[in-house]
């Protein structure tokens, strides 16, 4: 457009980005201007042929390695179209649509899991009254909102461009974590814990910026690793930025001591916009990291590489022990997203050698958990859902094809062979191996042989147990949570079994511009 | 990069005393102008649409602090515990007024620049004016600008 400063944009390139937004401000006019009544089919079809065609996009856009700004052929740094940013992009898409359908699912519950208001005071006479109408279809466009920020955060180049994009995602979410119907009062714990937290994390990362420009003189990733061997400045600048950038983010990823939001977020909030959480804002917060420890502070890798590692292990090791005395499935399940953001940590400390493994981690966890969620959100109490573990006693019993299923999840998050978390656990350890990270991946193993405790717990409490005579109902899902979950487990068990093309994609995808 | 001296902040220091200044100034003169008539009810603590705690004691203060809207003596009835949930209403304005102090924050200098770079510029504002003229439109269709 500014062809007289001589910018070259990449509209291609930027198409995803741009087919998302527009597809959210399009939902806010779908919001002011269709009946009530048909804004829910109307919301549905617009984000979900939004984020196909944004995946569709990133797909041609394969290939692709350049910034999408240019001045005069010289790249700026703000958004990077490379080979991990687009797979990461593809990945958000393509979680984003399983976790939409999981949102728009209406049978479980008459009205949907979400409400109207979440501002309304818990179990108020105005709160009891919103509980009996339809949930908001806003939750869509809000989605849209932070699913677009979680694609620019993976592609964004300089650190002003993954700020702007981190408030992006985050801002959204922390909505949409106080919208539950059921248990309103621990719904608005949680949107409130997450917001202040973030906003804290937040706070963190500005700061951590302030002093990496004042270390490199510019907020450019590739900038910043350059002036990490040329620098003048005092070394004390880079320590502090990297602290402190890396709390916001391994804030965002849930790693040891970070995680105390997680637990109690994914608890309270509702389990379709959890599921939302635990795959896409997974895959978007190591998307950053990866990227600003791949491409930022390569050069500085022995600043940091003591400190990352001594996270990395207390997330591992935390995560599993804490995973095995909860009670509460929600929970495990929120335990088990800190242990497995310990083991995506080993693949960002091992930098170059295991980018593509650590991508094809979150690709399938993404999945799976997504699909474990979903399963979550059916096995109901009367109106509520039945989180407590020894509700789902003797599940096998009455309702076979869910405990089947659930059973598969859970067997691939505790990593047995033929399931997509065997391949992928495998291949990542294999790959920080490689970059000689033998005491991570040792610990990285003890860690899941403890997590496989709880996992396998579920399964025996699924299988072997008498069901009690009030046990949960299974509701049967409508076509939109069952193609979450049928997506799910055929991702789990295709990666599982044939691995093969999406390992050769990620090991194409692997590397960094500027690095 | 350049250095910079003491002398640099002079600028901010002058600023800073005007600031102090101003608030005296205008503070005594207030004082000077203004009537004075005090009582226990001005001198409660007091949260604009809230009604004052019902035993806040008259603070040591009182004879200083003369709200100038000071509340009518609510009805007791109306008075409840010192804890209570309030509906934040004005989030509402406050949400608004941003929107309209951050379009003007970015509307200033674009009109500075806006001869020198054309079209482009005009585009790109009609976009981010698009964007916030959405957000007016869908606060709009809410009801939310309707007090209730």
């Amino acid at each position: 457009m500014n062809e007289a400063q001589g910018l070259q944009i990449d509209w291609a390139g930027l198409a995803p980005m741009i087919i998302v937004f527009a597809a959210a401000f399009g939902g806010l006019l779908v919001e002011a201007t269709v009946p009530r009544a048909r804004r829910l089919p109307v919301q549905v079809a617009l984000a979900v042929a939004a984020l196909a065609a944004a995946f569709i996009a990133v797909v041609l856009n394969s290939g692709k390695n350049a910034a999408a700004f240019a001045i005069e052929g010289t790249g700026l740094g703000s958004v990077v179209l490379d080979g991990p940013g687009l797979f990461l992009q593809g990945t958000l898409a393509i979680l984003a649509i399983v976790a939409v359908l999981l949102l728009a699912e209406r049978r479980t519950t008459r009205g949907g899991d979400f409400v109207a208001e979440a501002a309304v005071v818990a179990d108020s006479a105005a709160d009891r009254a919103q509980q009996r109408e339809d949930g908001a279809t806003e939750i869509f466009p809000l989605t849209l909102f932070a699913v677009g920020g979680m694609m620019m955060f993976v592609t964004a180049g300089d650190l002003l461009t993954m700020f702007v994009a981190l408030e992006m995602l985050s801002l959204p979410l922390y909505l949409l974590c106080g919208l539950a119907k059921r248990r309103r009062l621990i719904s608005q714990e949680a949107a409130l814990k997450y917001f202040l937290l973030g906003a804290f994390a937040s706070a963190f990362y500005v700061y951590g910026m302030a002093m990496l420009y004042g270390f490199a003189g510019t907020v450019d990733l590739a900038g910043i690793n350059r002036a990490g061997v040329s620098s003048g400045q005092p070394r004390m600048f880079l320590y502090l930025g990297v602290a402190m950038i890396a709390v916001a983010l391994l804030f965002k990823a849930a790693a040891v001591p970070f995680h105390m939001w997680t637990p109690d977020v994914y608890t309270g909030a509702p389990t379709p916009v959890t599921a939302l959480m635990a795959a896409c804002v997974k895959v978007a917060a190591f998307g950053g990291l990866l990227r600003v420890f791949n491409v930022g502070l390569a050069s500085s890798a022995w600043d940091w590489h003591l400190i990352l590692t001594i996270i990395a292990v207390a997330t591992m090791i935390g995560g599993a022990i804490f995973a095995v005395t909860q009670r509460n499935i929600k929970r495990l399940l929120a335990y088990s997203s800190i242990a497995n953001a310990g083991y995506l940590l080993v693949g960002v400390i091992a930098l170059g050698d295991a980018v593509g493994q650590t991508m094809f981690y979150l690709a399938a966890y993404g999945f799976t958990v997504i699909a474990a969620f979903a399963v979550v959100s059916l096995v109901r109490d009367g109106d509520e859902e039945a989180t407590h573990l020894a509700r789902w006693a003797g599940l096998g019993k009455k309702s076979p094809a869910t405990a089947v299923v659930f059973t598969v999840l859970m067997l691939a998050l505790a990593g047995l062979p033929f399931t997509s978390g065997f391949t992928a656990k495998f291949s990542l350890f294999a790959a920080a191996l490689q970059a000689d990270e033998l005491g991570l991946v040792i610990v990285g193993v003890v860690s899941s042989a403890i997590l496989a405790f709880p996992y396998l717990k579920v399964v025996v409490l699924l299988w072997l147990n008498e069901p009690a005579p009030d046990a949960p109902t299974v509701n049967l899902p409508s076509p939109m949570a069952g193609t979450v979950v049928a997506a799910g487990v055929a991702a789990t068990i295709l990666l599982g079994v044939a691995p093969g093309p999406l390992l050769d994609i990620v090991d194409q995808a692997s590397v960094f511009l500027n690095t | 990069m350049e250095t910079s001296g003491p002398a640099d902040y002079l600028t901010f220091g002058v600023l800073l005393l005007t600031g102090f200044a101003f608030v005296a100034v205008a503070m005594t003169a207030n004082r000077i102008l203004r009537p004075s008539a005090p009582s226990a009810d001005k001198a409660q603590t007091y949260e604009c649409g809230v009604d004052p705690a019902p035993d806040a004691p008259p603070g040591r203060l009182a004879s200083l602090a003369y709200p100038r809207t000071g509340a009518a003596s609510p009805p007791r009835d109306h008075v409840g515990k010192d804890w209570a949930q309030v509906q934040i209403r004005y989030y509402v304005y406050a949400f608004l007024f941003v929107l309209f102090a951050v379009e003007a924050v970015f509307l200033f200098p674009w009109a500075a620049v806006f001869r020198a770079f054309g079209t482009a510029a005009a585009v790109e504002m009609g976009v981010f004016v698009g964007v916030l003229a959405l957000g007016l439109a869908y606060a709009w269709r809410k009801g939310v600008l309707r007090w209730r």
